[in-house]
């Protein structure tokens, strides 16, 4: 049977692990290759690293640090953040990563996509999709949240499915940061929209949230920060009480 | 030594640094000598199956890995590239194993890739019984069915091949390298299989 994935996800700057609160505040949570590895140990499924990073020199460090990461690590990682051209990508790839994220760079040239697919197979391509609930409407939104685009969620998930997209990581800005859950029925409408594996992504703040986005969210894996880096909650603890609350996750 | 063949595999990396943990000396290599006198040969593969055959034939690598004698390894793309034929792009492989490989049909409930980690069972052959069970990763949008040569299955929308063996030629559909403590039993695993 195949188990719900739960994903620490590490936002990373000049080599240290932070957590942007409602993607503005910035705390740090530790060294990404020591917390990367404290995670697969305690039974993380995957992890996810996002280069913060907002200059060329920064993301030279963040190729370095991939390399470094992928030394250490058990499981499947994901790495993204600036991602603009194909070479990005092989780079990363190169470097021991298991599969990108891209985001604002496949709003802009919806094509990269399909590029990237064809060149490195859709298994490896996670479309990273942030957006926020206005009215009627889920926005999206780019460079990590700060620009409005006339994209709307859930026809943008299903274009990039259909461009070769492997998998969508959905994360509401409503919630993120908010520790009052996950966006149940946005999750709910897009995993019938498409038929790739959705990450959701933001507002975790209890175990109980975990149970909600795979129960009745239907998500299949659930992404989130804070509560890991700051011991909120442990993922022995998380897995138990799923497995209590009868969803099926990996020992 | 081991040869790890080199090749346009998005995991071969990821293969190489798992053998580092476990302190094996390997070679990153499409040299034919070298990978003929290797002792065992790791054949990754991440990617798409059309784009790979065509750079194994441009090295004549197509050629050469049907006919190697000693144990072989293929892993996702290397284990489907090691059948006759696949569905992805209709593509022509290396026919060691006589079987095709199809693509996973989506359902309401069930995603495509099948994406995470999910049980090996009814495990024989070179995983043997320990492996019953147990959990590793998966991603891939294409599987092999339940064969003669089936040493393990797993079942996701239909039960698949999850690993193969035919004489020397072994494989997993999963990712050992990827997989935690039970990915680097599996690598140790293949590693003690007497020529």
């Amino acid at each position: 049977m195949l188990t719900k994935r739960i994903i620490p996800c590490l936002d990373v700057k000049d080599g240290r692990t932070v957590k942007g609160i409602n993607f503005k505040e910035l705390r740090d949570a530790g060294d990404p290759v020591a917390l990367g590895a404290l995670y697969a140990q305690q039974g993380a499924d995957e992890l996810v690293f996002l280069d913060i990073s907002a200059t060329d020199e920064e993301r030279k460090t963040f190729a370095e640090l991939v390399k470094e990461i992928a030394a250490e690590c058990t499981i499947p990682f994901t790495v993204g953040g600036g991602i603009k051209i194909i070479q990005d990508v092989e780079r990363l790839l190169k470097a021991g990563a298991d599969k990108v994220t891209i985001n604002s760079s496949a709003v802009k040239n919806p094509d990269l996509i399909n590029q990237l697919a064809r060149e490195f197979g859709s298994q490896c391509i996670v479309l990273a999709i942030d957006a926020r609930n206005v009215g009627d409407y889920w926005l999206v939104h780019t460079h990590g949240g700060k620009k409005e685009t006339e994209k709307e969620l859930f026809s943008w998930a299903r274009e990039g499915e259909l461009r070769g997209a492997g998998e969508i990581l959905f994360t509401s800005m409503n919630h993120d940061g908010t520790k009052n859950g996950f966006a149940i029925n946005a999750l709910k409408e897009l995993s019938k929209t498409v038929t790739v594996p959705i990450i959701a992504s933001g507002g975790a703040g209890q175990m109980s949230h975990f149970v909600d986005v795979f129960k009745e969210g239907n998500a299949d894996a659930a992404l989130a920060a804070s509560v890991f880096h700051f011991g909120e909650i442990s993922l022995p603890d998380l897995k138990a009480y799923l497995r209590k609350n009868d969803v099926e996750v990996r020992d | 030594m081991i040869a790890i063949i080199k090749y346009n595999a998005g995991n071969t990396q990821s293969v190489a640094f798992a053998l580092d943990r476990l302190g094996i000396h390997y070679k990153i290599t499409d040299n034919t000598e070298e990978i003929l006198s290797a002792e065992k040969v790791i054949f990754p593969g991440v990617g798409e199956a059309s784009t790979a055959m065509k750079y194994l034939q441009d090295k004549n690598l197509d050629q050469l890995l049907p006919q190697l004698k000693q144990p072989v390894l293929g892993i996702c793309l290397g284990m489907q590239l090691m059948c006759r034929f696949s569905e992805e792009n209709s593509t022509k492989c290396l026919d060691i194993f006589d079987l095709t490989v199809k693509r996973f049909e989506a359902t309401q409930t069930a995603k495509v890739p099948h994406t995470g980690w999910n049980n090996l069972t009814q495990t024989k052959g070179w995983l043997g019984p320990q492996f019953e069970n147990t959990f590793v990763y998966f991603v891939h949008s294409y599987y092999v069915p339940v064969n003669p040569y089936t040493v393990a299955q797993t079942d996701y929308i239909v039960p698949f091949s999850a690993a193969m063996e035919k004489d020397n030629f072994f494989a997993a559909q999963f990712h050992p390298e990827k997989s935690a403590e039970v990915g680097e039993m599996v690598i140790k695993q293949f590693l003690k299989i007497k020529k």
